[in-house]
């Protein structure tokens, strides 16, 4: 089957700066894709390729099939949703979102219905007149969405789109972007910095880090079987553990990541067996249904996600930390 | 603005702002109540009589119809140099960043922080040595040197504070580069340059010092008005040109001032 987009070992320099270094990546079509990583990572400069905005320094990029370098922004079946939303100031919100349909041509009749269609779409109606100023962020967002979506793209690209939106809207934009782009059936490509977006939304996740792919997959994998240091790091603030400490507790004498929520906590000091450790807890934080409970185990830091219903511990008791025997996942060095 | 503490400022401070403003404004109206006079020779306090003759008179002189025509092609063409050339340099300077970048900028700027004479001398040397005939186009790229300078400040700043990200969603969107530039860039520098060009425009139909070194034997309205001080023949008809010089200026200005200022509104409201 043909990807929707195809990185064939695509790398793009500015300068001395491996912006992006030698990707290999396939997103398969209907896809939500996300890439995750660290701002300077080479996430932004990945879509932008796609986009067309940059050009790949080497290597080859494919769309649906087609050969993508050397094509124009304006030549590609590819949209994006900008970061800032980029809507044009001197438009109402109709003519904002016709304007792709405007400049192939199409009469106005015609383009103002499928532009009205749009802003249904994303729930709109009746902001037409308006301009992009008198708009809420939230509303900014959607027009957005409804400007690039109304060229029917075979691929849309979405720069850090939920960004500049507070935590309760983000997360119900959340759950409509999914909504609509199982409906529509059009791949998704997703760049964020913010690991709970993209393991909540995405089918597939990749993770950059220095311009390089470190880790493809489902959420579930990278959350539970990440492959380095960096991405255990990275994808929801695993416990890293180093080889000689985990040595110690029963582990394969490797650098592991071991979940926060796997970990139960226990009063008081140390039972024999392995897969336990006697710890002092230096911080306690109540999150809602959980507290996170910051300790100490031989100079090791371990933080603890546990339900908030077991039990009262305060700074400076000596507690027990336990796990099962497979909570320990081993990683490979970092290249 | 107003201060959040009181609406009025001190007594003494809008004495010397009343007294400032009539220094300003005060030989202005002189000139105005000169156009009147029944006094031709010299400009004498009060005058002895009104009249409205010297409108008549302006009106019948030829000469000084030929140095209006002259004065509106060159301020003319030279703002649609400086429209042309301005915008370019600007829309290049805000969107690159290069070695030497504010070097480059300062370099634009130059010509109206100079004083005009020197602008004056160089030009006029430089002509010489390319073997130039001062003649109506020497005039024209004289006033181009500082009306690029204006038209180039307004659109930098309304390009700065466009987002860039809008000429990247024309195009994302289908928009090839022309279409870009008339439907996305035009419409928000737009205010900007007609600003800009009215200021250039103001600023070149009333410049004298750089057109006396630019110049052949044409005289542009300012250049006439500097002969004609020196005679005193019908010397109320300069007042009436003087009269003339300062709407056909003061107009733009205003003008230019609205627009600026309302583009505040305009531009920038993407994000």
């Amino acid at each position: 089957m043909t990807s929707a987009v195809s990185f064939q070992h695509v790398s793009r320099h500015f300068g001395p700066v491996r912006a992006v270094d030698d990707v290999v990546l396939d997103i398969a079509p209907g896809e939500f894709f996300a890439m995750l990583g660290p701002s300077g990572s080479g996430k932004t400069t990945c879509l932008r390729l796609v986009a067309g905005f940059e050009q790949p320094t080497s290597g080859h990029i494919e769309i649906f099939g087609e050969t993508a370098e050397g094509l124009p922004p304006y030549r590609r079946n590819v949209n994006t949703v900008f970061q800032d939303y980029a809507l044009f100031p001197h438009m109402n919100i109709l003519d904002n979102v016709a304007y792709g349909l405007m400049v192939k041509g199409m009469p106005r009749r015609t383009r103002e219905t499928k532009a009205r269609d749009a802003l249904d779409l994303v729930e709109l109606k009746g902001f037409e007149a308006r301009r992009p100023s008198q708009l809420s962020g939230g509303q900014r967002q959607r027009v957005a969405l409804a400007r690039a979506l109304v060229n029917e793209p075979k691929v849309l690209l979405l720069d850090e789109p939920l960004g500049a939106l507070d935590l309760k809207l983000r997360e119900q934009m959340q759950v409509e972007l999914k909504t609509l782009q199982r409906n529509l059936g059009i791949t998704f490509v997703f760049v964020t910095h913010d690991q709970s977006e993209a393991l909540s939304m995405a089918d597939r996740v990749a993770i950059f880090n220095n311009g390089k792919i470190v880790q493809v997959g489902a959420p579930k994998d990278i959350y539970e079987r990440p492959r380095t240091r960096f991405v255990a790091d990275f994808v929801g603030s695993s416990n890293v553990l180093p080889p000689d400490f985990t040595q110690r507790t029963g582990g394969p004498g490797k650098w592991v990541s071991l979940r926060p929520e796997k970990i139960t906590i226990a009063a008081g000091g140390m039972k024999p067996g392995s897969h336990a450790v006697e710890a002092t807890v230096t911080s306690v934080h109540y999150q809602g249904a959980v507290t996170r409970v910051n300790t100490e185990a031989a100079g090791q830091a371990i933080a603890v996600s546990a339900p908030s219903s077991f039990g009262a511990v305060n700074i400076g008791d000596i507690v027990t930390l336990q796990w099962p025997a497979d909570a320990f996942h081993a990683m490979e060095d970092e290249a | 603005m107003r201060s959040e503490r009181g609406h009025r400022a001190p007594r003494a401070l809008s004495l010397a702002a009343i007294a400032g403003l009539l220094f300003l404004h005060v030989p202005l109206l002189l000139i105005f109540l000169y156009a009147f006079t029944t006094e031709e020779k010299s400009y004498q306090f009060p005058p002895p009589g009104l009249t409205l003759k010297w409108f008549g008179a302006a009106w019948e002189r030829q000469d000084i119809w030929n140095a209006l025509w002259l004065s509106v092609k060159v301020a003319s063409i030279a703002t649609a140099i400086a429209l042309v050339l301005g915008t370019c340099a600007a829309a290049a300077v805000s969107r690159a960043r290069f070695f030497g970048h504010d070097y480059i900028s300062l370099l634009f700027i130059l010509p109206i922080a100079l004083p005009g004479i020197i602008t004056g001398i160089a030009l006029r040397s430089a002509f010489n040595i390319m073997d130039f005939d001062f003649s109506f186009w020497t005039i024209v790229l004289g006033h181009a040197t500082f009306c690029i300078v204006v038209v180039y400040n307004n659109a930098l700043a309304r390009f700065r504070r466009t987002a860039g990200s809008l000429i990247e969603a024309s195009m994302d969107l289908g928009a090839d580069g022309f279409q870009t530039f008339r439907y996305v860039v035009l419409p928000n520098i737009g205010s900007a340059l007609l600003a800009g060009g009215m200021l250039a425009f103001a600023l070149s139909f009333d410049e004298v010092i750089v057109t006396t070194f630019t110049a052949g034997q044409q005289s542009t309205l300012p250049i006439w008005m500097l002969t004609e001080l020196i005679r005193p023949r019908q010397r109320p008809v300069t007042n009436v040109v003087a009269i003339f010089v300062i709407a056909v200026t003061f107009i733009p200005i205003l003008f230019a001032y609205y627009l600026t200022r309302d583009g505040e509104h305009v531009a920038g409201g993407g994000k």
